[in-house]
């Protein structure tokens, strides 16, 4: 009997450790395999002709100028609409709003708009500021369209850096006789400031992947020049990335491995700086 | 805490958090009224009869069909097989982090999965048609350049990190306690794992797979680069499909006049996936509470 039991819990064990192992191997192979074919099909074209050059119909002449622009400041322009409105919302859901329904009911809504298709609001970006706000396909509609898209992620990432500070500090300042918004102001928001820095980094990162909500905003994928404005068409790196994908010329999926590299690129930077603003506020604790 | 204010710039001031917080209410009624009006158009010239009895879509073609049912398969098909390859690695994954592997192993594995998580989806959808389509030809050599299968297996691996994190969320909640009473019982750690842990965190790993199904529903960049364009009636993986997602960015991207009839149809299709994603995020919320272990 005693055997017996032992050779069936080896069998599930085995099977179990062999099914672990099976799936970390399929992380770590699609991981290799992408970078393989990255470095092999786009390696090559990186450089500065390619990074400073602009849309062109021959494939060697092609470069993400254009794109970069536009991603910065579709990006930074989104980031500064944002930001302020995801910390403000935070701020009063964690400090101001009184524990109950309506707090509970605000969450569910942000988690809502949380799990919303990224395409759906590329959509109604386009309705709403496109051809109702008549802003046309520019910078400013993209934008506003990506801040409503990274809204949730900072409001959540905001709540946890705001929940993280201690309480003492909030009981020690009103006890100093301090209003409630000056201690938000003085004491609160600075303390919780590196998370909500890694949580806008995180937002920043979010924007500079997604292509769904700008292609539904009618982001052009050939452009000459960089944006001047608000006002200017643009497109970014990942709308760039999927037209060239779409050439059947094999010159230009090279040019599309390569502008992933720098899409990679770029959010490794911003990563390593999450990490590094993330380890010195620990340190300095 | 008292509610201590100095004066009306400040409560003018709670009014304007307040009004961000309450942004959230006016976004998502923004989508809704975007959605629906459009919808609501589009059912002015098509009947309803038509939209779900209908077996074919071609909007785009020269003889308009508007049955949605081609699209609901391809949206079910390549939405299967990512579940299929998702859930069970995640799962796994997840149960083997939280209850197996050493703390070293651990600390080596999950920058592995932060990483998966962090690669935009774009890039996936180039990895399904340079990687994975020319390695299934090896297995399929029939299968053509755009199909469910590839692009529904990269959407999986690219919902395996959010899998395992809910999961092993799960996992953690569930009291020691339990551990240690099956320990106490005889039960190796494998039984305990399988059959006192899981279980009990089967409400986290119920909402986690509802939330990945959502996410599987909404993902468009790897489905319109490597599934194809095609809307079919049929649930073989193997051939062209066309998803909900890939028409809504099919239609965007060409030249259709906007207030046509193709243009609203977009808008339908988009609000069948919000009404769709809204329901799954409110069950898992729901599940996630109903099982709850701290109550």
């Amino acid at each position: 009997m005693k055997q017996k039991e032992r050779v069936h819990l080896n069998g599930g064990e085995m099977l179990f450790r062999v099914a672990a192992a099976l799936s970390f191997l399929l992380c770590i192979a699609t991981l290799g395999a992408m970078a393989a074919d990255l470095v092999v099909s786009g390696g090559g074209r990186i450089g500065w002709q390619f990074l400073t050059g602009v849309s062109s119909r021959l494939p060697d002449r092609a470069g993400v100028l254009p794109a970069l622009a536009g991603t910065v400041w579709v990006t930074g322009v989104a980031m500064i609409v944002a930001l302020p409105l995801g910390v403000g919302a935070a701020v009063y859901l964690e400090e101001l709003c009184r524990r109950g329904r309506l707090s509970r009911i605000l969450e569910i809504f942000i988690s809502n708009l949380a799990g919303v298709p990224a395409i759906l609001f590329g959509m109604v970006g386009l309705q709403i500021f496109v051809r109702w706000c008549g802003l046309g396909r520019t910078v400013i509609a993209g934008a506003l369209t990506m801040a409503l898209v990274v809204l949730p992620l900072i409001i959540l990432v905001s709540r946890e850096a705001i929940r993280a500070v201690p309480r003492d500090i909030r009981e020690a300042s009103l006890a100093l006789g301090a209003s409630k918004m000056q201690t938000i102001w003085y004491q609160v928001i600075p303390a919780a400031l590196p998370g909500i820095l890694t949580g806008a980094i995180l937002g920043v990162c979010r924007i500079i992947g997604e292509a769904a909500p700008l292609l539904a905003l009618g982001a052009l994928t050939y452009l000459t020049k960089t944006p001047t404005g608000l006002n200017s068409p643009f497109t970014t790196l990942p709308i760039q990335i999927f037209n060239w994908i779409s050439r059947p010329q094999i010159g230009f999926h090279r040019n599309a491995a390569a502008a992933i590299i720098v899409l990679l690129f770029l959010l490794f930077l911003l990563n390593v700086t999450a990490i590094i603003i993330r380890a010195r506020s620990q340190s300095s604790r | 805490m008292g509610r201590v204010f100095h004066g009306a710039r400040e409560r003018l001031g709670v009014v304007a958090l307040a009004c961000c917080a309450w942004l959230s209410v006016g976004v998502t009624a923004a989508i809704a009224i975007a959605l629906f009006q459009e919808t609501i158009l589009f059912f002015g010239q098509v009947s309803y009869l038509q939209f779900f009895l209908d077996t074919e879509w071609t909007p785009l073609f020269w003889d308009k069909h508007y049955g949605i049912w081609p699209l609901v398969c391809g949206t079910v098909i390549t939405t299967t097989i990512s579940l299929a390859v998702a859930i069970p690695a995640g799962t796994i994954i997840a149960l083997f982090l939280a209850e197996w592997a050493p703390r070293v192993v651990r600390m080596m594995v999950k920058p592995l999965l932060e990483i998966l998580s962090g690669i935009p989806t774009i890039v996936f959808g180039y990895f399904a048609v340079s990687v994975v389509t020319p390695v299934l030809r090896a297995f399929f050599p029939s299968i053509p350049g755009f199909n469910a299968l590839s692009a529904g297996i990269v959407m999986g691996i690219m919902m395996l990190p959010l899998v395992a994190t809910l999961v092993e969320d799960a996992l953690t909640v569930v009291p020691q306690s339990y551990r240690e009473a099956s320990y106490a019982l005889g039960a190796g750690r494998f039984t305990t794992m399988i059959r006192v842990t899981l279980p009990a965190a089967a409400g986290g790993v119920t909402a986690a797979a509802i939330l990945a199904l959502s996410r599987a529903l909404g993902e468009t960049m790897i489905v319109t680069i490597a599934a194809g364009q095609q809307p079919r009636l049929s649930l073989n993986p193997l051939q062209a499909v066309e998803t909900l997602t890939a028409f809504i960015a099919q239609v965007v991207m060409g030249d259709t006049p906007y207030g046509s009839i193709e243009h609203q149809a977009i808008f339908v299709v988009g609000s069948l996936l919000f009404l769709g994603t809204l329901t799954l995020n409110v069950a898992s919320i729901w599940i996630r509470e109903r099982f709850a272990m701290d109550r």
